[in-house]
């Protein structure tokens, strides 16, 4: 196994020293250290991150691998500064049983390239009728702990009341997605003034408030974890204000592209701009910053949802909602916090950890922890070109956009997994 | 002159003008015999329709061949778009052949737009989902001139399905460029709460028909789907014409001259009476007629004719 020594590196930011990195682990940390036969990596003027986790992404492996696939988005994620993900359900077949998650979780490793922590999807085929064999998910060797039927809300009360009961005997958690689907029939977009004009079918915020205020009521009543995806309305951070106040168990995540773009953007009918939930109002995005900063949202999560480019070049009500967030959310987190490097690592790498249950993942880089971290130049400032992207797909809203931060490397376990700021393998 | 026409925002007051002022020269031409212009002679106009509309394609297809433009009838029904051709594909096939003006009818909000970046051509948005239809408003805008002799201070009331409809949005946007007051009536689920902030800071909303008729100079009733009261947007047909239909008696309350539009095709029984429709306020069939004239003028502007 090859040992690197990372020399002059700002631990979150604190003078720089040197780390050793070796088996898997940071060695040795101080000033000056040699390891004869370790390949040295210059690390000045950098700042060294625990590796990044992501609790949302789209992978879109097994299905529609012509979009992504457990490699592509591995390597995506890798640049990007992460070293473990969080693979949503909503495959095809959907990640429903033990073996489709298992066979994420296998691809992942075959890949090597960051952890692929498989979600199980909390009802058969994501219809929202009846439990998926939750259990035998998380007893398979993918462990499934967090349980999403992504992309649809578990609507019906009394399901998500069961699952959150269910999911406590192997300590599971369920992620929602809050929208309430017979207020966002047809729904395009948020709505608002800007949908008014367009004569594009609202979404309302209100069908994400109601599902998100009904289940942390579920949530206390049954004493169970609850997991919010993708927040994006000042309204819902009110609801989850208050829950946390009374000591609801519950977490949530806002996208970075919920923190840096408007519904304005929908102007141009470009449905690059199309996602789910929608982009909402320059106040949304004022709240759901203030709620990062203060831990009322507990993290930045991508839900990076690569599409075909036909499913995208199309008219806007037929496109497919999502967009690509793996190589761009470090810089969006920068852009939005500023460089506090210890609120960065707990909104993007502890607390995602804690919440999925990855015990390697999410610890800083000192000596004894294991070497998942990451390296990022904070002085750069890089412009977002779609064709440079690793991932498989080109749908990033943030094409010619100037970012700051650049990823230069990611270790995992020990193992270089982006140098110079290129993927390794 | 503008090189599209996707919505009445890209429309100023002295573009809007010189529209209605060309299409009264058009007007001319319709009381000749040879109804018939020079001014596109050799051009190629494409009428890409994806929803049926007899009525606004033959009123396209009459305005372009008024003009001696070559017309190309490109509709959905026996095309490669029933194959699931797409809109870009569709897009780079009429560039290929070399059409200089796009008429497009889309049910999608917004495919104008795309059209427009993808073809060389002018587009011209024949009504796009439940977002724009600009000649309609244009030829709306006509007949109220010729019928009252002016614009600028007119009160017109636009009632019904303001939600989902198309005309009404173009309407609002270039009456208010021209300084009609525009007042938005119709039950409050089909009435988008931020619709003046959306469109025209001066547009108000009203839900009571009767208090706006006597004021109003202009009545605009919009077509209304029976289905939108199996969304709950009202309780049914019945409560939906007892409130905010035009009878004889409502139309009995507006002023001496005002007059009573709709964009057709009508729901008579509906948002309308016959009683309404067929009397001497009526200007729907005018507006048809008038149709013509204003796409001629505006195939004609967007494709250079004035340059010639």
């Amino acid at each position: 196994m090859t040992a690197y020594l990372i020399t002059n590196v700002s631990v979150l930011g604190a003078t720089p020293t040197d780390l050793l990195i070796r088996e898997g682990v940071v060695a040795e940390t101080g000033v000056g250290l040699t390891a004869p036969g370790a390949v040295t990596v210059d690390g000045t003027g950098l700042v060294a991150l625990p590796g990044l986790v992501d609790l949302h992404t789209h992978l879109r492996e097994p299905g529609r691998e012509d979009a992504e696939t457990v490699e592509t988005g591995s390597r995506a994620a890798a640049l990007g500064g992460y070293t473990a993900v969080c693979a949503m359900a909503n495959t095809s077949p959907v990640a429903d049983t033990a073996g489709v998650v298992e066979q994420v979780w296998r691809l992942g490793r075959e890949a090597g390239l960051v952890d692929v922590q498989p979600i199980g999807a909390v009802t058969v085929g994501l219809a929202g009728e009846r439990l998926a064999e939750l259990g035998a998910m998380a007893d398979s060797a993918a462990r499934v702990r967090i349980f999403s039927d992504d992309g649809h809300c578990v609507a019906d009360p009394r399901l998500m009341r069961r699952a959150l009961e269910y999911v406590k005997a192997f300590d599971g958690i369920v992620a929602q997605h809050a929208e309430e689907p017979r207020l966002t029939e047809g729904a395009q977009m948020h709505e608002g003034e800007i949908s008014t004009r367009l004569g594009l079918t609202g979404w309302p915020a209100v069908a994400e408030e109601a599902i998100i205020a009904r289940d942390v009521l579920l949530a206390e009543h049954v004493g169970s974890r609850l997991h919010i995806c993708h927040v994006s309305t000042a309204g819902s951070v009110d609801v989850l204000r208050q829950a946390k106040a009374r000591g609801v168990q519950v977490t949530a995540e806002v996208t970075p592209h919920h923190l840096l773009l408007t519904d304005e953007k929908a102007v141009t009918y470009d449905p690059v701009y199309k996602v789910n939930p929608p982009l909402r109002t320059a106040a949304d995005v004022a709240a759901l910053r203030t709620a990062l900063a203060e831990g009322v949202v507990d993290i930045v999560a991508t839900d990076h949802a690569p599409h075909a480019v036909e499913d995208k070049e199309c008219e806007w009500a037929y496109a497919r909602p999502g967009m690509l967030g793996l190589e761009t959310a470090l810089s969006i987190t920068l852009d939005v916090l500023g460089p506090r490097w210890d609120l960065i690592a707990e909104r993007m790498s502890r607390t995602p950890a804690r919440i999925a249950g990855l015990t390697e993942h999410g610890h800083d880089p000192a000596p004894g922890a294991p070497a998942n971290l990451t390296l990022v130049d904070p002085a750069a400032r890089r412009v977002i070109e779609p064709t440079e992207l690793a991932s498989r797909s080109r749908n990033t809203p943030y094409a010619r956009m100037t970012l700051p931060g650049r990823i230069v490397a990611t270790f995992l376990r020990g193992e270089a997994t982006v140098l110079d700021g290129k993927a390794v393998k | 002159m503008i090189r599209h026409l996707l919505s009445c925002a890209d429309l100023d007051a002295g573009t809007a003008l010189e529209i209605l002022d060309t299409a009264a020269e058009m007007a001319t031409v319709a009381g000749r015999e040879v109804k018939k212009l020079p001014a596109l002679r050799g051009r190629t106009v494409v009428n890409l329709f994806y929803e049926d509309s007899t009525r606004t394609r033959i009123s396209f297809e009459a305005a372009a061949k008024r003009l001696s433009a070559d017309v190309i009838n490109f509709s959905v029904k026996g095309s490669s778009v029933a194959k699931g051709e797409s809109l870009k594909d569709t897009a780079l096939t009429l560039q290929a052949m070399g059409a200089d003006a796009v008429v497009v009818r889309h049910p999608a909000s917004g495919a104008p737009y795309q059209l427009a970046d993808w073809v060389d051509g002018s587009v011209v948005n024949a009504g796009d989902g439940t977002h724009e239809h600009p000649t309609q408003a244009l030829l709306d805008a006509y007949t109220m001139r010729s019928r009252l002799g002016r614009l600028a201070g007119l009160s017109v009331a636009v009632v019904g399905d303001v939600l989902h409809s198309r005309v009404a949005r173009s309407n609002v946007l270039l009456l208010s460029t021209l300084g009609a007051k525009v007042t938005l009536v119709g039950p409050p689920p089909l009435i988008p709460v931020d619709i003046a902030a959306a469109l025209a800071p001066g547009a108000a909303v009203c839900y009571d028909l009767d208090s706006v008729l006597p004021q109003s100079d202009v009545v605009m009733m919009l077509r209304v789907q029976r289905e939108r009261m199996n969304d709950s947007y009202f309780p049914s047909a019945r409560e939906y014409a007892r409130r905010y239909g035009l009878d004889g008696s409502r139309m009995r309350r507006l002023p001496e001259h005002a007059i009573v539009m709709h964009p057709g095709p009508m729901n008579r029984g509906m948002e309308i009476t016959s009683e309404v429709a067929d009397s001497p306020r009526s200007t729907i069939v005018e507006q048809v007629a008038n149709g013509v004239s204003v796409r001629m003028a505006v195939l004609y502007l967007l494709l250079g004719g004035n340059n010639r």
